[in-house]
């Protein structure tokens, strides 16, 4: 008896009975489904987040200044001076107020970025109209303002805003330049704010120094030993006290976020798994039923000339069946709950061709061994006990 | 070399005991029979006289406590399990009391079941059992499943399973046990045709009226044979 003659048998005997069937293979869907379904969910959401922390640049740092004593910033100056540093390729220190914009009758309270040139590039802005802040501007404290996208439009609607005048906290702000839409990170909207040079933020807000430096490095694959030489000089600036600041790594975040998630899916294997092999053992529940049921089928077959193996063979590929079936059933639920859920609720999914492989040879592995006992019991019927069997 | 008075089952001096409790049954004691290539034997005796236990020896479902038993020309009381299913699928037609089909399947495949196992090609197969369905006149029932026929019917299926593989021996035990009378005058008509055609027949029975059809009658009593007239063999 060849393969595929005991497939045959094996499918004409499962579709013989096919709510049993249905209910035999439920554990398995249900695993199958789970494991589908949360991989690619899970992977998607994932690489929503990875991507839009990429989008942050994975060569950029964030220093965050919280200062010592009543010496909360750091100057403009010292800032600066960070440029220096082995591996730095620019730095565009950052003060940051919120505050109320006007501009004919509408107001709007935005965030206001005092920074200087190189803020475009480190955090890329690209330019939709006019020019951004220069070097020339910060030295000679101009009242210029480059706008983002959603605060112009707020403002000045679809007109063009370059050329025009706005009033920050009191003072009158040429606009030089519009940005383009950058769209939404993890911290928010990237386009409500407004660009001034430092030094005039500080005097327009009568603040000094900078609380927020943006770092680019040169090379993304050396950022950290950046970061400890930019930590070393940042503890010398605040005189050894190395909690003044924090120096945020994009990088790291990333690793911290894939070890969470790769933490998750250890545990999403492991639910998957425990649910396969409750539908295993409903698997070789019903076999063992099903031996008992075709006790005298088998003793039939045995006195006809069939073998021990034959026998072995066809209850192990009715099994294989039943679990193989159930993965594919699940693959295909997994896939539609996948589809279902990326369409409510807005996410991308992302299907692992390799976890529906797994997936789906898991189950015909389950199917092996959970089959293997009841199999055997049938092929070790005595004809003459099977056939007298009623 | 076997010649054609060579018998096709040899059985020497058989017996099987079961053990019940602390009492043995002697089911079969020194039991002794030959059977020659075209014979047809019927072997008649009481409820619980043996008939059972002794067919399941022939049919090499079921192995003797002692004795020896050759079967066209091999000893087989010794084999092991895996070399007595190729014997039954090889040397062996089976035909029981009760049919014995597999009902999830259509007549013709209760009919390729044996060759399933010996491995015949499925067009050979097929063709094969279409032919001994149609020598049992049941050409155009194939592709009925054994709950759409009658007892006689099915009956004729089975014997048409017994002959698909073309095996030296028939072996019936109470073929009309669970028909009509009318129904088994037919099946015994056509096991006397089978045997007119060359195939050699083991019956078994316990009525009268169905042994003396056969050529020779051999009647068991307590596990021990007696031919006609009553004397042991
Ligand atoms: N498996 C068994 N275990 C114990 N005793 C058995 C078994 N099979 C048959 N016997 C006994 O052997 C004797 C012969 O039985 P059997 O061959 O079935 O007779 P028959 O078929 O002629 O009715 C009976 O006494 C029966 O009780
Ligand atoms: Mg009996």
């Amino acid at each position: 008896m060849n393969v595929w003659q005991g497939m045959k048998m094996a499918i004409s005997s499962i579709l013989a009975n096919k709510l049993r069937t249905l209910l035999t293979m439920l554990g398995i869907i249900i695993g199958v489904t789970a494991v589908i379904a949360l991989v690619s969910i899970g992977q998607g959401t994932t690489k929503a987040v990875t991507d839009q922390v990429q989008e942050l640049g994975t060569d950029m740092l964030t220093v965050n200044i919280f200062g010592r004593g009543s010496d909360t910033s750091l100057s403009y100056e010292d800032a600066m001076k960070l440029a220096q540093t082995d591996g730095v390729a620019s730095v565009a220190p950052a003060s940051t107020q919120n505050s109320t914009v006007k501009h004919a009758s509408t107001d709007e309270q935005v965030s206001i970025v005092g920074t200087n040139a190189a803020y475009a590039d480190i955090r890329d802005y690209e330019l939709l109209q006019g020019r951004f802040l220069s070097d020339v501007d910060l030295d000679y404290r101009l009242k210029v303002a480059v706008l983002g996208s959603v605060i112009a439009e707020e403002l000045f609607g679809e007109a063009n805003p370059v050329g025009d005048w706005i009033t920050i906290n009191g003072s009158r702000f040429k606009v030089v330049g519009l940005l383009q839409e950058k769209g939404s990170s993890m911290g928010g909207s990237n386009d409500e704010l407004v660009l001034v040079p430092l030094s005039t933020a500080e005097r327009v807000f009568r603040s000094v120094g900078v609380s927020t430096i943006y770092v680019q490095v040169e090379e993304s694959d050396k950022i950290e030993q950046t970061v400890s030489t930019l930590e070393a000089q940042l503890t010398k600036l605040f005189r050894g006290n190395a909690n003044a600041f924090t120096i945020f790594n994009q990088q790291e975040l990333l690793e911290t976020f894939s070890s969470i998630s790769n933490t998750m899916a250890m545990a999403l294997g492991g639910i998957a798994g425990i649910s396969l092999l409750v539908g295993g053992i409903g698997i070789m529940n019903i076999m063992l039923v099903s031996v008992t049921e075709r006790t005298r089928e088998i003793g039939i077959r045995k006195a006809i000339g069939a073998k021990k193996r034959d026998i072995l063979y066809q209850f192990l590929i009715e099994a294989v069946v039943l679990s193989g079936m159930g993965g594919l059933l699940g693959l295909g639920i997994g896939v539609g709950i996948s589809q279902a859920a990326s369409a409510l609720l807005h996410i991308d999914v992302v299907y692992s061709v390799s976890v529906m492989v797994f997936a789906f040879g898991f189950s015909v592995i389950i199917g092996i061994v959970f089959g293997l006992f009841p199999a055997n019991k049938a092929a070790s019927l005595k004809p003459i006990d099977a056939l007298r069997y009623e | 070399m076997r010649t054609d008075t060579e018998p096709l089952i040899r059985i020497s001096e058989v017996s099987k005991q079961y053990r019940m409790g602390g009492e043995t049954v002697h089911a079969l004691a020194d039991a002794s029979l030959h059977v020659l290539p075209g014979d047809f034997v019927a072997i008649i005796g009481p409820s619980g006289s043996g008939k059972s236990t002794l067919m399941n020896v022939i049919g090499c479902l079921d192995t003797p406590t002692s004795g020896s038993y050759w079967l066209d020309g091999e000893e087989v009381s010794l084999l092991k399990e895996n070399r007595l299913a190729t014997i039954r699928n090889r040397k062996i037609g089976f035909i029981f009391q009760s049919f014995h089909l597999l009902a999830k399947l259509s007549a013709l495949e209760n009919v390729e079941l044996p060759l399933i196992y010996r491995g015949v090609s499925t067009k050979l197969r097929k063709e094969l059992a279409q032919e001994a369905l149609d020598k049992v006149g049941l050409g155009d029932r194939v592709h009925h499943r054994p709950v759409e026929l009658s007892g006689g019917q099915q009956q004729r299926v089975a014997i048409a399973r017994a002959l698909a593989g073309n095996p030296p021996i028939l072996l019936a035990d109470e073929p009309t046990g669970a028909l009509d009378s009318k129904t088994s005058v037919e099946v015994m008509e056509l096991i006397q045709d089978l045997n007119n055609q060359g195939h050699t027949i083991v019956l078994i029975t316990h009525d009268l009226d169905v042994a003396e059809q056969a050529k020779r009658v051999v009647r068991i009593q307590d596990g021990r044979l007696y031919a006609e007239g009553g004397v042991q063999v």
